[in-house]
């Protein structure tokens, strides 16, 4: 008889201690993020990159000391799931008052609402213009670094092959590179000479191959109001692009499918021509020296271009503190501590004062070139809400074409979806 | 196996519930409250299994249901509106969709027949009292207890061009067969993920069929044994029968499971090369998180769950007991 009874009063203890624990798990998430008087959230996207998170760290560390009013608080998340992190934070009203943000990305948190524009002491004209996200005419997010795409291949090949070495004066032209690589090929060094990463997936499919798009004369949107793509994406350039792009494979010049480190394959001469960032800049030269030569891309019609903006800052909406926030942004971009990051990253300092810091950026450095690139060649991806959704069609896309997909119903599709989505999203108006 | 066989295959529902009360065999004017009392405790027991599936199952997908005819966005400043059934004409006339159909078909009417059919050989063959016999059960078991996500990157491997699986092929051929590039072409790779995808799965399978098996009593063979069978004619006439539970467990299961395809084909082709691979689930989570595009996303979902309740419903009748 007891025993039951006390069965009963077992099960409901548990039946209300597991209630409990989920509202408390609730309640716990919940304050993890409201933050203490003075103290402050930052989170950032580079768990998986020591180097990096060091850098930031550090100028935290000495902002933190710097005063005694606000404690700028670090909390790192992986990559991968940084994104997902911030969504469903901001779902549940917890977003913390600094968050770096991917540059393409800017305007749709922006538009969610999720960000505050910047109002910085510090002169953000002196910024890499791919450096400064806006949406509607103001700041919403700034970054300490840029990245930019190239070219890459050994001198010797080049030479062996009676190829001219492409410069910013006179960079090579589609009849070129179509000449470097039919000589190339010619060598017999190589089953396929180009290497342009296309086994590359998500942001890098647009990062990478909307530039070529964009050199030769169409783009993903239409920037007049980014309210259609009709035109931009399907028009007689954009299939033009696409069956330049797909001829690349056709003539057996580059893979339909790349190995999955292009950069190693390039260093074990699997290729001859690499198309990458600056981030394997270093490593490449270590490993060639004076052989390597960085090239800008291809000028496909309207010149080279490259894509531009990597990880910003941005302040969001709901912080309560943001004067301290836009505080700690200002002084997070102090020449040095904007050399500090560049150079754990790798990366292309924001400013001049900042790589005159960094010797390989400094004028006359060996990687001064890629900021070069950078001011020259960038070219923003679309700066409306709609971008990530554009990204994903035109990944598809450009995967479709690859594969043998016919060129101009392809691009039809992505426009139509495209077009859809930006209706159905009331022109991503505010 | 230690299970004993039992000699019929006992019949639970009922059975369980009127164990307890003869116990406590009590006159009947105390029943009344003994009773409540066990009501009670029955009532408490299922309060968490209840709650969590109330929270995390039913809540969720009937919001998901009611998503579906709105315009929700997973980012939007936007308030959501009812949109009626513009998703789903959306839905319809999107080519993509119905590719997505047609390949979980396709896999789906490939690997209900051929994964249970080698999971139910790999059975009979393991069904036997021989030395060494664990040790087969063990390496057939075994990719069942590898997450499917690290099979996939390891088949991914594998199926590359310069691959393992092209270098096995060319060398037992002398070099005579080149092999494609399985997941880069489109007529190779639903094959190629089908193949890896019995692999991975069939060693679970041949669990619940060897139970079965396990379940036939021994007496029925020596019986069948006694009147002079051939092989096949036991296996025809007294294996088979006696699967027949197992049967529809095995074949519901597998195909529940095919139509869910999602996990190889989000880490191997992500629905390419052309569409060939994607799948309804992969569509849904396309467009629910990296398109942002919950509503749309939600009435993928609705319609998924309408095709496994059709294909459930219609297995059940074609399995039903004919009395």
């Amino acid at each position: 008889m007891n025993t039951k009874l006390t069965k009963v009063l077992a099960t409901s203890i548990a039946a209300v201690a597991l209630t409990a624990t989920l509202a408390g798990c609730g309640k716990g998430s919940a304050s993890s993020s409201t933050e203490g008087s003075g103290e402050i959230a930052l989170w950032t996207h580079n768990a998986g990159n020591p180097d990096e998170l060091a850098a930031v760290q550090k100028i935290v560390d000495s902002y933190n000391s710097s005063q005694d009013k606000v404690k700028i608080k670090v909390q790192a998340f992986p990559q991968d799931s940084y994104n997902d992190s911030v969504v469903s934070a901001a779902a549940a009203g917890n977003l913390p008052c600094i968050v770096d943000i991917d540059g393409p990305n800017v305007p749709n948190w922006a538009w969610a609402g999720y960000l505050k524009p910047l109002e910085l002491k510090a002169d953000l004209s002196k910024q890499l213009p791919s450096t400064v996200a806006e949406w509607d005419g103001k700041p919403y997010a700034v970054g300490y670094y840029d990245v930019a795409l190239a070219m890459m291949a050994r001198t010797s090949d080049l030479k062996a092959a009676g190829v001219r070495v492409a410069t910013m004066e006179k960079p090579w032209t589609k009849e070129e590179f179509q000449d470097a690589l039919t000589k190339l090929k010619a060598l017999g060094k190589w089953e396929y000479p180009l290497d342009l990463g296309t086994a590359g997936t998500g942001e890098w499919l647009p990062y990478a191959y909307s530039p070529f798009l964009q050199s030769f004369g169409g783009d993903l949107v239409n920037r007049d109001g980014f309210q259609s793509a009709d035109g931009a994406l399907n028009g007689d350039k954009a299939v033009q692009w696409a069956e330049w792009f797909r001829g690349l494979a056709d003539q057996g010049f580059m893979a339909k499918k790349s190995g999955k480190d292009s950069t190693q394959d390039f260093l074990n001469n699997k290729s001859a021509i690499v198309y990458t960032g600056s981030w394997a800049a270093d490593k490449a030269k270590a490993a060639l020296g004076e052989d390597l030569v960085v090239m800008p891309p291809v000028d496909l019609g309207e010149g080279p271009k490259i894509g531009g903006a990597s990880w910003q800052w941005g302040v969001t909406s709901k912080c309560s503190n943001s004067e301290a926030a836009m505080d700690y942004l200002s002084y997070s971009l102090k020449p040095e501590n904007v050399a500090a990051v560049a150079k754990a990253t790798g990366a292309i300092p924001a400013s001049n004062e900042a790589a005159a810091q960094i010797p390989a950026f400094a004028e006359g450095g060996a990687n001064r070139i890629f900021m070069d690139f950078s001011r020259k060649y960038a070219v923003m991806r679309p700066e409306t809400p709609a971008y990530p959704f554009i990204a994903t069609e035109y990944g598809k896309a450009v995967q479709d074409i690859l594969n043998g997909a016919d060129a101009k119903s392809t691009l039809d599709n992505a426009v139509k979806a495209i077009d859809a989505n930006i209706k159905s999203n009331g022109g991503y108006k505010n | 196996m230690a299970t004993a066989p039992l000699p019929t295959r006992p019949r639970i529902p009922s059975g369980t519930h009127a164990a307890t009360p003869p116990s406590h065999a009590k006159p009947a004017p105390h029943r009344r409250p003994g009773f409540r009392r066990e009501q009670l405790s029955g009532w408490g027991m299922i309060a968490p299994a209840a709650v969590l599936l109330l929270a995390f199952i039913f809540i969720p997908a009937i919001l998901g249901f009611g998503l579906a005819f709105t315009n929700a966005r997973l980012i939007s400043p936007r308030p959501i509106e009812f949109v009626g059934v513009d998703n789903f004409a959306r839905l319809f006339t999107d080519p993509t969709f119905y590719r997505a159909l047609l390949n979980v078909a396709y896999f789906t009417v490939v690997i209900v027949p051929v994964q249970s059919g080698l999971a139910l050989v790999m059975a009979l063959l393991i069904n036997k009292k021989f030395r060494g016999v664990n040790f087969f059960r063990t390496v057939y078991f075994l990719p069942v207890v590898t997450s499917m996500v690290v099979v996939s990157l390891l088949w991914l491997f594998m199926y590359r061009k310069d691959g393992l699986v092209n270098e096995i092929l060319s060398a037992v051929s002398f070099g005579l067969i080149n092999g494609p590039d399985w997941l880069g072409d489109p007529n190779t790779a639903m094959p190629a993920i089908i193949i890896l995808s019995i692999w991975q799965a069939a060693g679970f399978h041949m669990i619940i069929w060897l139970a079965g098996l396990q379940g036939i009593s021994g007496e029925l063979y020596e019986a069948s044994q006694l009147d002079g069978t051939s092989r096949w004619q036991q296996f025809r006439y007294v294996t088979w029968p006696g699967l027949f539970h197992t049967r529809s467990l095995v074949l519901v299961t597998i195909t529940i499971q095919a139509l869910g395809l999602f996990d190889q084909i989000s880490v191997m082709t992500q629905g390419g090369p052309m569409d060939s691979t994607t799948t309804i689930i992969y569509e849904a989570v396309q467009s629910g998180y990296r398109q942002q595009e919950t509503s749309y996303a939600s009435a993928i979902s609705l319609v998924f769950f309408v095709l496994v309740l059709i294909v459930s419903a219609v297995q059940r009748y074609l399995t039903r007991e004919k009395d």
